[in-house]
């Protein structure tokens, strides 16, 4: 009965540790707990959701992404500024469209050039954040229209009760754990991070696995854009400045490992959902701003290291 | 120094792949010559005592890199330790003194290095983990403690402890140099350096061969620490005001500085020479662009390109080896 108890712990650690700071924000914060503040945390969240479901495609073939601070930074003002001039419509497929081209640059380089992830994204995160001054010359974006355009839809207005950015990421996080876990791509992406000598053995493309991952991951990175710049009706020139650290701070607490192979869409939901609710139950609590970070730093920690003891069967390595 | 590199200086042909392993001291002396051409001010005495005083900054923070991925992990947290240490030095002056003040925020980093290296020890968890959660919590620590605002110093007398020079050569710029050189003597003549290479180059093969792996890199994350301190501390001196947002992404620069330098990611190869020449490269780089007035996107468009094609370059040259 022990062991069960044990087994059950180390499965769904995570999950009880979860509910047990929810039940003691809830307690002892009125507002936390209700559909307001729920829906703003899930609100706060599907940013860096919608670019944690493509992430999670790169980090479970065993790769890394580092550049989608950047290239959210360069897709908002992209985004923004391509609305002044085309409209709507057109920016929206412009942004599709680049960010797109820029995983496809990246999945490239790593999976078909097969160069150093972590390297690579980090050249992209400077390149990126050049381009972004390249492009806009340094200054901030405005929408000019900001009142009448119907690219508010995206990030300002609700369906049902709903705020419409929930609702990207829940069909982002549903198509995204379609692809993963009922395709045959799905399963090459596990193959692929889980051992990629054998799956290249068994005639699985794993270079283009890789590619297509980035240029998931660049689509995410996109729609996330999308969200952003009709949320702030703008852009400034480091406004994705740090995401990519929020994104594998999640992609990670959901348990989807950085060696490969192992990981899902739902988890990394539950990841960047339990930031989230974690720095709002903080901030209700009346912790100074900056405690969240302290305690993300602790959470990551015990988070993974609960996962790999339990995998491993002991704590310590 | 592992055995390969040794057989591989004798091989036929050795200047040539001499040349082909060091080519970051080709790109540098490339950089060096287009920079001395295109612009009136970049060779001169002050300036290029200016490069090497802005290289330290990163350098230091490099040579404790270099030591951790040589061991075959990374250090993402160096920006935000450097930070602290910064903070703390000139934070705490008022109340403790100058040199105690000093000597908090040094051991602040050399604390946070040993709690990374002990965290990456005994989990046995990816070094990347660790430390980008060790980089926003100790960010977090270091606005909690400075509460958002930039801290000064009261007593200007701090900012002129660096102000030695040997020529155009500041003194920070040669503790630099100092610390370069007494590490890479560790890496090539002590036992732990040389075990730093082989757990890095093969870990089990080192754990067979009875070496103390989890010792080796509590050792070098706390040096790793310990240096980002002594880079936040000689900044702090520089600045004589520590920001809260100090440091921010330097750890990137640090990454970009070592892997241009030609040391692995993965670990087993790698050394300071190869970071001294990383780190001029990229603060040659930097200086020029600016002397030559172009925009700061140039600048950061460049960098992106030249680690890319740094990395390509190694992957080409690694080709010919034999067994990896």
């Amino acid at each position: 009965m022990t062991t069960d108890i044990g087994a059950l712990l180390r499965r769904h650690g995570l999950l009880l540790g979860f509910g047990v700071f929810l039940l003691g924000v809830a307690l002892s914060a009125d507002a936390f707990l209700s559909p307001g503040n729920i829906l703003d945390v899930l609100r706060q969240v599907s940013i860096t959701g919608v670019m944690a479901v493509g992430v999670t495609f790169v980090v479970i073939t065993g790769r890394l992404d580092l550049s989608i601070g950047s290239m959210l930074t360069l897709l908002t003002v992209i985004v923004v500024d391509q609305h002044n001039s085309v409209g709507p419509l057109l920016a929206i497929l412009i942004t599709l469209g680049a960010g797109v081209l820029i995983g496809a640059v990246n999945g490239a380089l790593v999976g078909l050039v097969g160069l150093n992830a972590l390297i690579v994204t980090l050249a992209m995160l400077s390149f990126l954040q050049g381009l972004v001054l390249f492009y806009s010359g340094g200054s901030n974006v405005n929408v000019e229209n900001a009142q009448t355009t119907w690219f508010a839809v995206f990030g300002r207005k609700s369906l049902l009760g709903i705020p419409v950015p929930v609702l990207i990421f829940l069909v982002t996080a549903i198509i995204g754990a379609f692809v993963l876990n009922r395709t045959v791509f799905g399963r090459q992406v596990f193959a692929t991070g889980g051992n990629g000598t054998a799956s290249r053995f068994s005639g699985i493309a794993t270079p283009w696995v890789v590619f297509w991952s980035y240029v998931i991951s660049g689509l995410t990175t996109a729609i996330a854009a999308i969200i952003m710049g009709s949320r702030v009706m703008g852009a400034q020139n480091t406004i994705g400045q740090g995401y990519e650290l929020t994104v594998l701070a999640g992609v990670i607490l959901g348990g989807t490992s950085l060696l490969g192979g192992a990981g899902s869409v739902w988890r990394t939901v539950l990841g960047i959902t339990m930031l989230g609710f974690i720095q709002n139950g903080l901030l209700l609590l009346g912790f100074p701003y900056y405690v969240q970070w302290l305690v993300t730093w602790a959470v990551i920690i015990a988070a993974v290291w609960i996962d790999l003891g339990a995998k491993r069967g002991r704590i310590l390595a | 120094m592992s055995v390969r590199t040794v057989v591989r200086a004798k091989a036929p042909g050795a200047p040539t792949r001499w040349l082909m392993r060091n080519h970051i001291w080709v790109f540098l002396a490339l950089t060096f010559a287009v920079f001395s051409l295109s612009s009136p001010y970049f060779l001169t005495m002050n300036n290029l005592g200016n490069v090497l005083t802005q290289a330290a900054f990163i350098g230091i923070l490099a040579i404790g890199m270099t030591l951790v991925m040589i061991n075959g992990e990374i250090d993402l947290s160096v920006g935000a330790v450097l930070a602290l240490a910064s903070a703390l030095a000139i934070g705490l002056q008022d109340h403790i003194g100058v040199w105690p003040a000093v000597m908090v925020g040094f051991l602040s980093g050399a604390a946070l290095g040993f709690l990374n290296g002990t965290l990456v020890a005994l989990s046995g968890m990816h070094s990347f983990i660790v430390t980008l959660g060790g980089l926003i919590g100790i960010r977090g620590l270091v606005f909690i403690y400075t509460g958002e605002d930039a801290l000064m110093v009261t007593d200007f007398s701090y900012t002129e402890y660096p102000e030695i020079y040997l020529g155009p050569v500041s003194l920070t710029a040669m503790i630099f140099f100092a610390l370069a050189l007494l590490f890479q003597w560790v890496l090539t003549s002590t036992r732990h350096g040389r075990e730093t290479y082989a757990v890095g180059d093969n870990l089990q093969a080192a754990h067979d061969a009875g070496i103390n792996i989890k010792r080796h890199k509590i050792i070098n994350f706390t040096l790793c620490g310990a240096l980002a301190a002594i880079a936040g501390i000689l900044l702090s001196m520089r600045l004589g005001t520590a920001e809260p947002n100090a440091g921010k992404v330097w750890e990137l620069w640090t990454i970009i500085a070592v892997v241009l330098g030609g040391t692995r990611l993965q670990g087993g190869y790698g050394s300071l020479w190869m970071t001294i020449g990383g780190v001029l490269t990229l603060a040659v780089l930097r200086n020029g662009l600016r002397l030559l007035n172009t925009p700061n996107y140039v600048e950061l468009m460049v960098m992106g390109a030249v680690l890319i094609l740094a990395l390509a370059i190694d992957k080409l040259l690694s080709r010919h080896e034999v067994g990896r």
